[in-house]
């Protein structure tokens, strides 16, 4: 398949060697609304097993481009590999997504609101579900319902919600809003946990300063393209050279 | 304009005029119905023109639900707005027709109540159309379209058995049955024409789509490289 | 899951929220009992004629019901943006709407109990022909609306103005239902003739568009 645009510094491996194979590709991605263009000809590879975050100003194109990624948006032109398949569908219990609102029923309680999801990708045993919950530090045997939850609890449900299933690529849009600066700590240090058993997670936030201790990479988006791509010197297990990209 | 289609439209032109001749001064008089009988040869010819729209909407909905093709979309916009446009000539003609001979404006007849339910098909067509944002208006229409048009041969069988189970007179009946040659004459000059005024309507109108799409396009293209909105 | 068990899931999970909040239900069974009685005062036959008009008079009211619910389908998956989580799912989307339809299927079918006996008592009504040809009708003319009403309802919620949208998009295209339901039941209620070629029709009417409904609802559910 045609990439544009990046240089790998490792050199692709045949098939027998799923790991090298990048996570995500961009083909150049263009997305308009009416007239404005969220997402200007972006062309992108990202290998697998790295925490990337995503940031940069208000209408850069960073939610837009998860969204399209995660195939909740159809581009205007261009593509999406996804895992190495054409369309997120064949990959959809292999992918996890968490968007800016909760994606949770107001009305039914927390361990309901799993049991239902968790029914979706095929998963029928609540131990999943109480250890997802018991993850982002909530209670499972809590009766209440979502729509009583704080907004701090509520997003950790949702991030439950988005890796029940043990998705290898997440895609998590602002998973820190309205999260106290301890458990967004907390979050973020388990997100690097979930990294290390070899997870590609893709956080776009605000809060760039909480991921520094965890991150991969940080991807700056301006302007509805990828400005610049810095990778973190971490000492981290086994992860060869990430593609340099600076425009 | 290009050439040919200028020929077209004059000799569409000529052939309204030589048809419109035929209806009103070559054709003879209905014995019973008399002078206004002759509407008929502008209500059924309008009638199957806005059939034949609504048809090449169905497909054009079709095929921009197969290949997302803008230009399939623009004919299908085009198409349904003529298509209304006759639906109505056929609404209108129908009670003038039916209110000096019946001495009733409506009836409820099976072809003049398809009709009806045709238009308001098409109207809340073009009505979605107008009330969905963006890029999905395409999609939301094709779909609606489709839906429509399986429904047109529904719709005629339904009425037509509740006419026969509750009958009244009919509008248009007299005419099918046993037409004199020179009337049934002047009757196909007519569908002619109309059927050609229909598709002057209907390319000019997707032109004219073609047109806003690619100004739209043209944006697009600008706001993608210099970033200005 | 399979397509099936993410149908069951999906409705069980549907009327367990239903019952928690029951405004909605409640709303929409005081809602279904002012039609009634308003229709009731603007039409006041005798016993004879009251089974003449009757077809008409409860179908379309079973109509606006209808809406009323219709409309609130989609409701519950827009807050949040909870639809979001379904669609990056593997579940498939013809699960979806299967089970919404069939939700509202019952919710309807509910309110027709409700309303039916009510109009039985108002207009003294009493079915010259079989009352089991009522109820076959009742149940195809039912998911006739439903079918569609589903269908369009989301197509609706992506546009301007969408409550009126429902409605106005689903009456043209429910006419040829209509007639049927209410001729039919016409017929069956002043025994004056057969409503088979009606029944046959609702049939023909409901197969054809729940096959384009599943044909067609991955796109609507998809066009963002």
């Amino acid at each position: 398949m045609p990439q544009t645009g990046s240089t790998e510094t490792h050199p692709k491996a045949g098939a027998s060697q799923p790991s090298t194979q990048p996570a995500i590709v961009l083909h150049n991605l263009v997305k308009f609304f009416g007239r404005f263009a969220a997402l200007r000809d972006v062309s992108d590879s990202f290998a697998p097993g790295r925490l990337y975050v995503i940031v940069g100003d208000n209408g850069a194109g960073k939610s837009t481009l998860l969204r399209v990624v995660a195939g909740l948006m159809e581009p205007s032109q261009g593509s999406v590999t996804l895992l190495g398949a054409a369309t997120v569908r064949e990959v959809a219990h292999r992918v996890g997504y968490m968007g800016h609102a909760p994606l949770l029923y107001d009305e039914l309680s927390g361990m309901e609101n799993l049991r239902y999801f968790g029914g979706l990708y095929g998963l029928h045993d609540d131990s999943t579900c109480r250890n997802a919950m018991q993850m982002v530090g909530l209670d499972p045997e809590l009766s209440r319902r979502v729509g009583q939850y704080s907004q701090g609890m509520r997003q950790r449900l949702s991030l439950a919600r988005a890796v029940l299933h043990d998705p290898e690529l997440m895609l998590l849009d602002e998973p820190f809003s309205n999260v106290d600066v301890h458990s967004a700590r907390e979050m973020a240090a388990v997100l690097g946990r979930v990294r290390d058993h070899g997870k590609t997670i893709f956080v776009v936030t605000h809060q760039a300063p909480l991921m520094e201790a965890v991150a991969d990479e940080f991807v700056h988006m301006s302007a509805g393209q990828i400005a610049r791509r810095e990778p973190m010197a971490r000492i981290t297990s086994g992860s060869s050279g990430a593609a340099e990209n600076p425009r | 304009m290009k050439p040919l289609n200028l020929l077209f439209v004059v000799i569409t032109l000529g052939l309204l005029g030589f048809s419109t001749y035929q209806a009103l001064f070559v054709a003879p008089t209905e014995q019973t119905m008399g002078e206004v009988q002759r509407i008929f040869y502008y209500h059924v010819p309008s009638a199957w023109v806005a059939g034949l729209c609504f048809f090449v909407n169905f497909l054009a909905s079709v095929a921009y639900l197969v290949k997302r093709s803008s230009n399939a979309d623009a004919l299908a916009a085009a198409s349904a707005e003529v298509g209304v446009v006759f639906c109505t000539i056929v609404l209108i003609t129908g009670p003038i027709w039916g209110r000096p001979v019946w001495g009733i404006w409506w009836t409820w007849d099976a072809r003049l109540t398809t009709t009806l339910v045709l238009w308001l098909i098409y109207v809340s067509y073009l009505i979605l159309r107008r009330f969905a944002s963006g890029s999905q208006t395409q999609t939301l229409a094709a779909v609606l379209a489709i839906f429509g048009f399986v429904d047109v041969p529904i719709v005629y069988m339904s009425i037509r058995w509740f006419r026969t189970q509750h009958p009244s007179p009919v509008i248009a009946g007299g005419a099918n049955s046993g037409l004199d040659p020179i009337m049934l004459h002047a009757f196909f000059w007519n569908l002619l024409a109309f059927t050609c005024v229909g598709i002057i309507l209907v390319m000019a109108r997707y032109r004219l789509q073609k047109m806003e799409n690619q100004v739209e396009a043209e944006h697009a293209e600008l706001a993608l490289q210099g970033g200005v909105r | 899951m399979s397509a099936f068990g993410v149908t069951r899931a999906t409705l069980l999970k549907d009327l367990r929220m239903e019952w928690r909040s029951k405004d909605a239900i409640n709303s929409m069974l005081f809602f279904s009992l002012l039609v009634v009685v308003i229709f009731s005062f603007a039409f006041n036959p005798t016993a004879e004629e009251s089974r003449q008009i009757a077809g008409g008079l409860i179908w379309v009211s079973f109509l606006f019901a209808a809406v009323v619910a219709l409309n609130q389908t989609w409701a519950r998956e827009l807050r949040n943006q909870v639809l979001d989580a379904y669609r990056v799912s593997p579940a498939p989307p013809n699960a979806l709407f299967l089970a919404k339809a069939l939700g509202n299927f019952l919710f309807v079918m509910i309110l027709e109990a409700l309303m039916a006996p009510l109009f039985v008592v108002f207009y003294q009504l009493r079915s010259v022909g079989p009352v089991w040809q009522l109820v076959v009708v009742a149940l195809l003319g039912t998911w006739a609306l439903v079918v569609n009403g589903t269908f369009f309802a989301a197509m609706s919620i992506r546009t301007r103005s969408r409550e009126i949208m429902l409605p106005l998009i689903l009456f043209p295209i429910s006419i040829p239902a209509l007639l049927a339901m209410v001729d039919s039941t016409t017929g069956i209620l002043t025994g004056e003739f057969s409503p088979d070629f009606w029944i046959k029709m609702l049939l023909v009417y409901d197969v054809v568009f729940t096959s384009v409904c599943l044909l067609l609802f991955e796109s609507v559910l998809n066009a963002e």
